[in-house]
């Protein structure tokens, strides 16, 4: 290593990264996302797993952020995560270049963290030798020794303070870092000055550095907390590029789904999610719109039936022309909309903010007013302005800027370890101001798999079950499951005949039978019909499965004294059958996203505070607006965009930590603004009497920051 | 008192050790994956015949 300077060191590793780009012109990169690894074993079979694969060079797991790195040589992800899968791991690709830029963060914090600790030791011991009684010109020496080691420490570490400082005074606003900055740039150069000049005055290099230092520790710490969050955040959206068939006249390309034009056709596959859109050219098929309204029930479409990007194509092949594609989609101006809510949201100021804007001007006004009043009484304008310098360092809010990163590093830590990734750095307050949950049905307080209602009789199951077998409906699916669970094996059918947009045909014993849409079979009614060649129709019924943990997170949030409502698009039959199972009264059926962002704005009028939990494209923008959301893992990118919490486990339960957690927190975050508040009633006296020296400063700073932080890492209650 | 100029650079020096000790920590990704490192040092897959 030849240099040492921050500059240097970034150089290097962008030509390291340079180097490897180079070289990766011969092997490849592909980034996979493991979401269920947890421990050595895992790293160990998936690694090999990979490693076994033609054309791999080499597969290593980062079990931190949950993904693995393979390179090598014509590497095609499919056979890779079908490998994978056999050996019994869940992963999927991410697109890399949405991650990108994710780790240079905390390695900026990290290395301006090791500077100014480097520099804080340093001058320390030169400080121990002028209070040990150097004077003169050795005094002097060291003051100009320090001077060169803190100058350029406190120029780089105290970046992001200066950074953040400058911002908020341009905009007219005091900030936290207002303060902060002011103690750290005055005590520098009115040393400085004192260095220079060889005056027999108290030298603050070591305080100016000490500042800097615990506070760069603070903000690491709330970095890394959330980081696993965050990078999480990123993936989930970095995940499947979504892809379009294009037909041409030369024949079907795969080409992304953002480059398609107006005009365009695009082939959709059965069970595919469509990429645009359109209207349908050619096909028959239904379409699965619970992305987008929440209704559970299919539509059936044909030829000139408008279809939205976001939809499930179900059971026909189609042919569509698109209209409108990438960002003008449907899909995609949903997702602007929340974006824009989401900035609304970001307007919220958390506790260390309240905390700063009380504190910020009543630090800046006694700095003055013992700058003004010694200046006045002794004449002596280095010696107020000594006095000016100690009353900043000592209330600067070196505690009080890990009162609050401190705790939600534990907090959200603890939340985490339960599956719940906390996204938005102000939503642990937010979240403990709860009084009201509303969830989403399907997908949310149900599983969103649709399951046989009623005890049809075993053959006519069976035979079902054997028309149901070869297509993807979620119905055909439903009765299979059913079979399944009752232990009959489906009857034999010939000649299996899918008809879009109906239902399926075959032959039995020399018969037609046919499964499908009521209409089509002869009947009425909601769900499926078979008909067995006996001229007399069956009829199927589906209701959905109730998560199993969904009761008792409903006790438990009722127990936390919540009240707990369901917002549903569904019509009234189907919601009330769930609400019905959960003991919910509070039900809201056949709501457009309109109607639940309209219900969530006059609770907010009301004076309640909305938790909003939901998966799908017709909650985001109740999410958005609720005071704080949760989505689920598996719901829509635009849901978990949309929220602050993002259920990953799978299960529901955790939702109950998730308040009484984050009101555990806060409530340490307050105690903790109040122990740092004590120290400072303590000290201002003493350092506006003058009787504050550096080392008494420094004292207290240190003091009451590892106070703060211990006070942090207490179990939560 | 003329030891000390030798003792201060010698310190200082001393420091910049620790520093550039730091420094390659970081270069070395050794704070990409703390959770992952955890468990791969009780790994006993590369005990005999280290890989690489």
């Amino acid at each position: 290593m030849t240099g040492f300077c921050p500059a240097c060191v970034g150089a290097a590793d962008f030509a390291a990264d340079r180097a490897t780009a180079g070289s990766a012109a011969a092997s490849e990169r592909i980034l996979l996302h493991l979401p269920d690894i947890r421990c050595a074993a895992c790293i160990a079979s998936v690694e090999t797993t990979l490693s076994a694969m033609p054309g791999v060079q080499e597969a290593r797991v980062n079990l931190s952020r949950k993904q693995a790195v393979v390179s090598g040589w014509g590497l095609d992800p499919a056979p890779l995560i079908d490998a994978l899968a056999k050996a019994g791991h869940r992963a999927q690709t991410l697109d890399e270049g949405m991650l990108a830029g994710q780790s240079d963060e905390m390695r900026g914090l990290l290395l301006r963290t090791g500077i100014a600790g480097f520099a804080m030791m340093n001058v320390m011991l030169l400080s121990v030798a002028v209070w040990s009684g150097a004077a003169d010109t050795t005094q002097r020496m060291f003051h100009l020794i320090s001077a060169a080691i803190a100058l350029p420490a406190v120029a780089y570490s105290g970046r992001p303070f200066f950074a953040s400082a400058f911002g908020a005074l341009r905009n007219g606003r005091l900030n936290m870092d207002v303060p902060i900055s002011l103690a750290i740039l005055l005590s520098a150069v009115v040393s400085l000055i004192g260095a220079v000049q060889g005056a027999d005055r108290h030298s603050w290099f070591d305080a100016s550095l000490a500042l800097t230092f615990f506070l760069l520790i603070g903000r690491t710490l709330d970095h890394a907390g959330r980081s696993a969050a965050r990078s999480a955040a990123a993936e989930l959206s970095a995940l499947t590029v979504p892809q379009a068939v294009l037909l041409t006249p030369e024949g079907e390309r795969v080409v992304r789904a953002e480059d398609l034009r107006a005009g365009d056709r695009i082939r959709v596959r059965p069970g595919d999610r469509l990429p645009a859109d359109g209207t349908v050219e050619h096909g028959l098929s239904d379409v699965d719109r619970s992305a987008l309204t929440g209704e559970s029930a299919t539509c059936p479409v044909a030829i000139g039936a408008p279809v939205s990007a976001g939809e499930v194509n179900l059971s026909g092949p189609l042919t569509i022309r698109v209209l409108r594609a990438g960002k003008d989609t449907a899909l995609s101006r949903l997702a602007e909309l929340v974006a824009t809510a989401e900035m609304q949201r970001s307007r919220f100021t958390g506790i260390a903010d309240r905390a700063a804007r009380a504190y910020a001007p009543l630090v800046h006004i006694l700095g003055l007013v013992a700058f003004v009043a010694w200046w006045h009484l002794t004449g002596d304008a280095w010696r107020a302005i000594d006095v000016a310098i100690a009353v900043l360092v000592i209330t600067c809010p070196c505690a009080l800027g890990l009162a609050v990163p401190a705790v939600s590093v534990v907090a959200t830590g603890r939340l985490f370890r339960k599956g719940l990734l906390v996204k938005s750095p102000t939503a642990l307050e937010r979240l403990a101001e709860i009084d009201v949950v509303a969830f989403d049905k399907t997908g949310t307080l149900t599983t969103g798999e649709a399951r046989l209602q009623g005890a049809p009789r075993d053959a006519e199951l069976a035979l079902a079950a054997a028309l149901a077998s070869g297509s993807t409906h979620p119905y055909s699916r439903a009765l299979i499951a059913a079979t399944k669970a009752r232990g009959i094996v489906p009857g034999a059918v010939e000649k299996v005949v899918e008809r879009p947009g109906l239902g399926i045909d075959a032959i039995v014993e020399g018969r037609t039978v046919r499964l499908g849409r009521p209409s089509w079979i002869g009947t009425t009614g909601d769900g499926v019909a078979l008909d067995d060649g006996s001229g007399e129709p069956i009829l199927f019924t589906f209701g959905e499965d109730v998560r199993a943990d969904a009761g008792e997170l409903i006790a438990r949030l009722r127990g936390a004294g919540l009240s707990v409502a369901m917002l549903s698009g569904d019509s009234r039959t189907p919601c009330r059958r769930v609400a019905d199972s959960l003991g919910l009264d509070d039900v809201q059926c056949a709501m457009t996203p309109d109607d639940k962002a309209e219900w969530i704005r006059a609770k907010h009028r009301a004076g309640h505070r909305v938790l909003m939990v939901g998966d799908g494209l017709n909650d985001t923008g109740a999410l958005s607006l609720a005071h704080a959301s949760a989505a689920l893992g598996s719901g829509l990118d635009a849901a978990r965009a949309a929220s602050d919490v993002v259920v990953l486990s799978g299960s529901l339960a955790g939702l109950a930590d998730l308040v009484t957690v984050s009101r555990a927190g806060v409530r340490r975050m307050r105690q903790n603004i109040l122990l740092s508040a004590g120290y400072n009633v303590v000290a201002v006296p003493l350092a506006l009497a003058g009787l504050a020296t550096p080392f008494l400063a420094a004292i207290a700073m240190s003091l009451s920051s590892v106070t703060v932080s211990l006070n942090a890492l207490r179990k939560l209650r | 008192m003329n030891v000390l100029a030798i003792l201060i650079p010698v310190s200082v020096c001393l420091g910049l050790l620790g520093l550039a000790a730091f420094f390659w920590t970081m270069r070395a990704s050794q704070y990409d994956d703390t959770e992952g490192d955890r468990h791969r040092i009780l790994d006993n897959r590369w005990d005999a015949a280290p890989k690489d």
